[in-house]
């Protein structure tokens, strides 16, 4: 706990393989966080326009949902995952991307984010996703 | 509506292997290494083998959501491919997925598709994934797919730059 927040971070997303698996990095300005997904062959989805795959965006997205979760809960632990409701909106070019996250509310057992992926600019979205997480439950004695 | 764009229409043996042969060209596919097993008509089952490299969890090695919401996504287009007579590009226009328990560390996920409903220009499918039995589900999915989402864009279209 007593690690910054920017090392808590990156050694909280380095411990999962699935982050490694698909090369996701973190920067964290402030409390503001955005996951970086460089581009990569191996998340290509279509390989005709090239485009990447719908679940690599989705994954990127549920990511930083419960990346930004644990900053805000000053955790290292992630929440669970509920539901997700992913929209598409433009295909995802074989690019770097970008998401970020905004927590809409966080109550005493369920969190309710709100995530936005990019790639060329920030007004224009690649795809949108709301999810419902469980949070950990508080270790702490109160 | 045409007949062709009934549900279930013309599924034949060849198109196992024509979904196959489209899952080999799929970088992410096989980089999780998503296996196609049955194709009926609307209907569609795969298999997603656990790999240590796709865990979520570190504490518990249950398989990470975002592998489940790949492979959800893979499973609903070859339901709707497997609902046309014609092969098709497919575009996830949504995807709804709730997470109803953590896979089982080290046990394989299955899952199945069906595409209920298609029309001219939008199909829609429901999927669940599971590793014994789909009455037991680890997550399941509703979608909305494009059909034909390639809308007249040639290969690489992709490559150019976006216009401002």
């Amino acid at each position: 706990m007593s690690a910054p927040p920017k090392a808590r971070l990156t050694h909280a997303l380095a411990r999962v393989p699935y982050a490694q698996f698909l090369g996701v990095r973190a920067e964290l300005h402030g409390d503001e966080l955005t996951l970086v997904l460089p581009y990569a062959e191996h998340l290509i989805g279509n390989p005709m326009l090239p485009a990447l795959h719908g679940g690599v965006v989705g994954a990127l997205m549920e990511l930083t949902a419960l990346t930004q979760l644990a900053v805000a809960a000053r955790s290292e632990k992630f929440p669970k995952t509920i539901d997700i409701g992913v929209d598409y909106l433009r295909s995802g070019r074989p690019v770097d991307t970008f998401a970020r996250a905004r927590v809409v509310k966080i109550g005493r057992r369920i969190a309710n984010v709100q995530v936005e992926a990019w790639q060329d600019a920030r007004d224009k979205p690649i795809a949108a996703m709301h999810g419902h997480f469980l949070m950990p439950e508080d270790e702490s004695p109160s | 509506m045409s007949e062709q764009n009934q549900p279930g229409y013309g599924v034949g043996a060849e198109s196992l292997e024509r979904v196959r042969s489209m899952l080999a060209f799929t970088p992410q596919a096989r980089a999780l290494g998503i296996e196609l097993i049955r194709l009926e008509p609307a209907r569609c089952w795969g298999r997603a083998p656990y790999k240590p490299e796709l865990i979520g969890d570190p504490d518990t090695g249950v398989i990470a959501g975002g592998v489940l919401t790949t492979f959800l996504d893979q499973i609903s287009g070859g339901a709707v491919f497997a609902a046309m007579n014609i092969p098709v590009v497919t575009a996830t226009i949504d995807l709804r997925i709730d997470y109803m328990r953590p896979a089982t560390p080290g046990q394989d996920i299955l899952a199945e598709a069906h595409c209920y409903k298609i029309g001219r220009s939008v199909a829609f499918v429901r999927a669940v994934a599971y590793e014994q039995s789909p009455d037991d589900p680890i997550a399941h999915a509703v979608g909305a797919f494009m059909i034909n989402s390639d809308g007249g864009r040639k290969p690489g279209a992709n490559l150019k730059e976006p216009r401002p």
